[in-house]
């Protein structure tokens, strides 16, 4: 029995207009001809302009987008599998040390994990670059993920699991089969919360990248501490676009896997 | 043979990149300050052999720690962060839940859109969202222009540069953390138990009190962990929308790494700060596992 009601309706309406009109007005300053950021003096898009000749920005763009990708698709693995030792390996010699070392990251304020890999870094001789921001940001990330999918795996109905070994799966079909496919929802989001993650980060990124590894958010923060620039509203309304096109592309995937499942589950109940 | 190299392959990961760089930082902790590259003392020369670890062992001590107890700046940022974290949870909580709640009960072929919008604004930079509330906080700024114009105020309101304007910032910033995991458990939740609860003659309200919230407890839980963790380590939300006057341990940290170049004593504070964090961390995981045990 799900109900819509209005205070439904109304908790929905106020909630996504507080996470949504910060940057509905970020959008609509960034076409402001003015160079004061609060008046507006009619529309242009002159700073579009500036940013695409501003080729520093180009380039972190680029190492973050790179960044983002390797280090939460690294994560969503490492982080899976961390889950599922985690709810389903029972006991072996240092589970306790594993789930600290599971949880600490997330506790861990970011200024103290940037700086102890900047530390391990520079003890191995490990020159900084993309590689060592990857690897920053696939250990906290992973931790994340492992929440995420190891709380989906805790409320999941293990008999399931049993029943496809029972019928002669082994333990690696039966999770490609059966555990799989019903934590994808919970992988996803976790994937997604990485991306997400990586594309944020500017403490551990600030200590982990090298001076030809700058990503996008250390750059915004030195224009920010420099004074306020229109460029990057300009900026982030690029941002938000090329978003918005790649959430509503995964969601439209998702929602067409959703309906062939349907399908066959369907052809399945009349053969 | 499977077990041990899924178990194997995050464990070593989190041991090199996790616990070896910790025990670095808890080095550093009970070393000296010294004006060099990198500016702590005793450095542990392993070619020396046993007697190099000797000498490093003897160069250790509590100095660092002794010290944080005589100055009462690093107190009052511990408290103040605690004071700040809980706040801003509670407020993320109080603006989140009904949010989740809404999700949950949207009509199915909504939900995946909604989820899909509230992480979409989590994508963006978070440092591009917090310097848009400094437009939007300043005393020049949006609300102040807004209000002016409908002439509730005639006076501006300072906001940014507030602890006001933090507490914003932080609810803002983690509001995802706190809708996702208590949507999940509302989603989850049997809508056939409200029924039973309304026909057995609950109010709606007794029935939600009743049953949704103690059903979405374990959601309550997790999202609450989310936000008060991060925030209270938080170091680019206070220092762009909190004053002089605010003050977090993760500004002092920062400040004391990069402005006094002060490793030993930066580090002994994230280690004070990591042992009173991973108490309530232990209890949550001792807490899931309770829980776990007794529902299988």
């Amino acid at each position: 029995m799900r109900r819509m009601t209005w205070f439904n309706a109304t908790s929905l309406t106020l909630g996504f207009a507080f996470l949504y009109l910060p940057m509905v007005i970020l959008i609509v300053y960034s076409f402001n001809a003015s160079k004061l950021v609060t008046v507006w003096a009619g529309f242009s898009t002159r700073w579009y302009a500036t940013l695409l000749q501003n080729e520093a920005f180009l380039d972190a763009a680029w190492v973050t987008l790179r960044v983002a990708v390797i280090s939460s698709t690294i994560a969503t693995i490492l982080g899976t599998m961390a889950a599922y030792v985690l709810v389903r390996a029972g006991r072996f010699a240092g589970r306790t040390l594993f789930s600290g070392m599971i949880y600490a990251p997330l506790v861990m304020p970011e200024v103290i994990t940037g700086l102890s890999l900047l530390l391990l870094f520079i003890g191995i001789g490990l020159d900084r670059g993309v590689l060592t921001i990857v690897l920053a940001h696939t250990t906290f990330s992973m931790c994340y993920v492992s929440v995420v999918v190891s709380s989906r795996l805790v409320s999941f109905d293990r008999s399931l699991e049993e029943a496809a070994l029972d019928l002669g799966c082994s333990p690696a079909e039966a999770f490609r089969l059966v555990t799989l496919p019903i934590i994808a929802p919970a992988v996803i989001s976790g994937w997604l919360l990485a991306f997400t993650l990586s594309l944020d980060d500017l403490v551990i990124a600030s200590f982990t990248a090298g001076p030809s590894s700058t990503t996008l958010p250390i750059k915004i923060w030195s224009s920010i501490r420099l004074g306020v620039s229109p460029e990057i509203n300009a900026l982030s309304t690029i941002l938000i676009g090329i978003v918005s096109a790649g959430v509503i592309t995964a969601s439209l995937i998702t929602k067409r896997a959703s309906l062939r499942q349907q399908a066959d589950e369907q052809a399945a109940q009349r053969t | 043979m499977r077990r041990a190299i899924l178990i194997l392959v995050p464990y070593l990961w989190l041991l090199a990149l996790f616990l070896v760089p910790f025990l670095i930082v808890l080095k550093i902790s009970l070393s000296d300050a010294e004006l060099s590259i990198p500016p702590y003392t005793p450095k542990l020369d392993l070619t020396a052999g046993w007697a190099g670890i000797k000498e490093f062992l003897a160069g250790l001590d509590f100095e660092n720690f002794e010290f944080l107890t005589t100055d009462d700046l690093y107190w009052k940022a511990y408290l103040s962060s605690l004071q700040i974290a809980v706040i801003s949870t509670v407020m993320s909580l109080l603006v989140g839940y009904p949010i989740a709640y809404g999700m949950a009960n949207a009509p199915d072929h909504w939900r995946p859109t909604l989820m899909m919008l509230v992480i979409l604004p989590f994508w963006t930079s978070f440092l591009i969202r917090v310097y848009s509330w400094m437009g939007i906080l300043s005393t020049e700024g949006y609300l102040n222009q807004l209000l002016i114009g409908m002439g509730l105020i005639s006076e501006p309101l300072t906001i940014l540069n507030t602890n006001t304007a933090v507490y914003i910032g932080i609810v803002y910033t983690y509001l995802p953390f706190m809708i996702l995991p208590v949507y999940s458990a509302l989603e989850r939740m049997d809508a056939s138990l409200l029924e039973a609860a309304e026909d057995l003659g609950c109010s709606r309200i007794t029935a939600f009190w009743l049953v949704t919230v103690p059903l979405s407890r374990n959601g309550i839980i997790a999202g609450c962990f989310l936000v008060f963790i991060p925030a209270i380590g938080e170091f680019v939300i206070p220092s762009l929308l909190g004053g002089s006057r605010t003050l977090m341990i993760g500004k002092v940290l920062w400040e004391e790494f990069f402005n006094n170049r002060d490793w030993p004593v930066a580090s002994t504070v994230a280690v004070i700060l990591l042992l009173i964090l991973i108490i309530p961390i232990i209890l949550f995981q001792r807490n899931e596992q309770k829980q776990r045990e007794a529902e299988g």
